[in-house]
């Protein structure tokens, strides 16, 4: 039993090159059966030249890809035993909604009876038990995505590929698909690979989060992982809004560094264990903080920081009032900061002193 | 400016008519009790139809026009849905020329085309026969299948096929089931073209059918020289019914096709 028997999907070495152009550098990944990974990135990173190389779609220029174990490099893409949902649905425009459906089930042999019952359940998964005799053409755009999934699924699929499935759809359908996607795959416990450049999906979807950039994997880790400790400062700034500031070691001491930020002071951070980075004093860094993580108060009677964690002082320079948080841009030291809180009522005004707490766990150290 | 239109609208008119007229004098002569065709015509009769049809030469003809035009229609087609598949789906070193020389039959003058085939086959030592006269129709008539289909299977989306072939299906079912359904309407559309030009051609034909072999057009051309008799407006009228309704009716199929296609 080797150590790859419970991945659904591995990827080793895998390049993809068109001509001199490197639309994905090598990579390395694997995708644990029955998980929802997410590719994010920004367009044209290469996460759909990604997973069309796992379907078998897109030729590989180097490396391997295996599914189940087993390598399929020169498996053509019907014989993967795959779905995929494309993002424009691509349901076969010539047949009704049943035979949309029941179309992956003839070429598995599928008894009558059992493709009936297969695709009637399948017809119930997606809420549309009664849209079987109805053209694609008379479908609305979520409709015609569940159909899409419902086509996809019905075949048991090793792995379902999803390509931005849910960008054709208006931001409220868009949000219930959402959900419904992510009960459908729990439901079905199958092993789901999505891309996406909303970060919001991928957040609020996945189990594990590959950040591309530029054709290169940038970090791997579930959601919190990605969001709270990322990895390199693409991808800090990708997510979220953050405070990425250049800055040196002073000092070291096991999980904690205290950092010299410049032209603003010296702040606290925290190291993950396994950071393997000696950290030495005097080497080079970026430190990234949230704006949201940077809590402001009044300057006059603000409180003590309290222990691990660092007060600054500063001003408002612009708010942004967004209803239940404002953005606030801040100058602080000779930088200039972002911070977006909770608002009660009123934001704080331009122009106001205000003392700002940076907590220790807040700051993260990147690579320069 | 009504009236620059209305002078547009007259010479348009007038183009039309002085294209049209002579083929309804012919359609109108086709019934002509008379024996000589002057207006006014005295009397109404269908004997030259029935003179047509008791016409060995012209039967004979007939039957030749019409298995050379089916052929070709059939063969053309083939290749030409074949050969839009690989330009439309394929990238292969030597694209464009390909491309290039597959449309440039519509291009070089017909008579230029119908020489230059029997000089590279007289060149060869291939006698004229049957199949020459059809691969002569295949090569021109081939084009207008390919700018046909290719431009529908354009807008076929390519993810219908990739779709397909992500559920199980092969290469060859993927064509049958998704891909031939999509594009028959133009595919129905290059065969009719493909028939209607075979059926009217004469310039190739002329150069390249073997001895003793007529088709509708080259058995009037023969007749012509003879004289000019009443049957071959009784040949010119079945003529201009084929040409006109195979094409109408092909539209229609084709319209009624793809109605089908997007409502169920
Ligand atoms: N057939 C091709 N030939 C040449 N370059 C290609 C081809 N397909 C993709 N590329 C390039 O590869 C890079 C990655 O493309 P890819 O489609 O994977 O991006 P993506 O991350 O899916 O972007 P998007 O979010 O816009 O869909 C892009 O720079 C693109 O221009
Ligand atoms: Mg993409």
């Amino acid at each position: 039993m080797s150590e790859t028997d419970h991945h659904a999907v591995d990827l080793r070495g895998v390049v993809k090159r068109y001509g001199d152009f490197t639309a994905v550098h090598r990579t390395d990944l694997s995708i644990e059966e029955g998980s929802f990974l997410t590719l994010l990135g920004p367009s044209g990173c290469g996460k759909t030249t990604t997973l069309r190389m796992i379907a078998g779609l897109t030729s590989i220029t180097e490396g391997e890809v295996a599914i189940k174990g087993r390598r399929v490099n020169d498996l053509p893409i019907h014989k993967r035993n795959l779905g995929v949902v494309f993002q424009n649905y691509a349901l076969f425009p010539h047949k009704t909604v049943w035979d949309n459906v029941a179309f992956g089930l003839k070429y598995r042999k599928t008894p009558a009876d059992e493709t009936k019952r297969r695709v009637g359940e399948a017809l119930e998964l997606v809420q549309l038990p009664h849209a079987a005799d109805r053209a694609p053409s008379q479908l609305s755009g979520g409709q015609q995505q569940r159909i899409a999934l419902a086509r996809a699924i019905v075949v048991r699929p090793d792995v379902l590929l999803l390509d931005e499935p849910l960008s054709a759809l208006d931001a409220n359908l868009r949000e219930d698909m959402r959900v419904e996607l992510k009960r459908i795959q729990h439901t079905l416990g199958i092993t789901t690979i999505f891309v996406t450049h909303d970060q919001s999906e991928a957040l609020a979807m996945s189990d594990r989060i590959v950040v591309m950039s530029d054709g290169r994997v940038e970090q791997v880790g579930d959601p919190q992982a990605v969001y709270n400790r990322p990895a390199s400062e693409f991808v800090a700034g990708f997510l979220g809004n953050s405070n990425i500031l250049p800055a040196r070691i002073l000092a070291r001491e096991g999980e904690r560094a205290e950092v010299e930020v410049e032209g603003l002071g010296a702040l606290l951070a925290t190291v993950e264990p396994q950071d393997p980075r000696p950290l030495a004093r005097g080497e080079t860094v970026k430190l990234a903080i949230r704006a949201e993580k940077l809590a402001l108060s009044p300057a006059i009677g603000a409180e003590a920081p309290g222990p691990d964690a660092a007060a600054l002082a500063g001003r408002i320079a612009t708010v942004d009032y967004q209803g239940q948080v404002a953005r606030y841009f801040l100058e602080a030291g000779q930088r200039q900061l972002q911070s977006v809180n909770a608002i009660d009522e009123h934001p704080l005004p331009e122009g106001a002193e205000v003392s700002i707490r940076v907590r220790a766990r807040d700051c993260v150290i990147l690579p320069a | 400016m009504p009236s620059g239109w209305s002078l547009i609208r007259l010479g348009t008119v007038l183009v039309y008519l002085f294209m049209f007229a002579p083929v309804a004098v012919v359609i109108l002569l086709a019934f002509n009790a008379s024996q000589f065709g002057a207006f006014p015509m005295e009397g109404l009769s269908l004997r030259w139809f029935a003179a047509l049809w008791e016409n060995d030469a012209i039967v004979r003809a007939f039957e030749t026009s019409l298995l050379l035009g089916l052929l070709t229609a059939v063969i053309s087609t083939t290749l030409g849905v074949l050969a839009s598949l690989a330009m439309v789906r394929y990238d292969f070193p030597g694209k464009n020329l390909i491309a290039a020389a597959l449309i440039a039959p519509i291009l070089v003058p017909e008579v230029v085309l119908a020489v230059a085939l029997l000089l590279f086959l007289g060149a060869i030592g291939v006698p004229k026969s049957f199949p020459l006269l059809l691969a002569g129709h295949v090569i021109f008539t081939l084009p207008f299948v390919i700018l046909v289909v290719q431009a529908r299977l354009v807008g076929v989306k390519r993810e219908y096929e990739e779709a397909a072939m992500s559920l199980g299906a092969g290469p060859v079912e993927t064509f049958f089931q998704i891909t031939l359904p999509l594009i028959l309407p133009a595919v129905l559309a290059g065969a009719l073209f493909a028939f209607t030009i075979s059926f009217d051609d004469i310039t190739g034909t002329l150069f390249w059918k073997p001895g003793g072999v007529e088709t509708v057009p080259t058995q009037i051309f023969a007749m012509l020289r003879n004289s000019i008799s009443p049957e071959i407006n009784a040949l010119g009228a079945v003529m201009i019914v084929i040409t006109v309704a195979v094409p109408l009716l092909g539209a229609a199929l084709a319209r009624w096709l793809s109605a089908r296609g997007r409502t169920g």
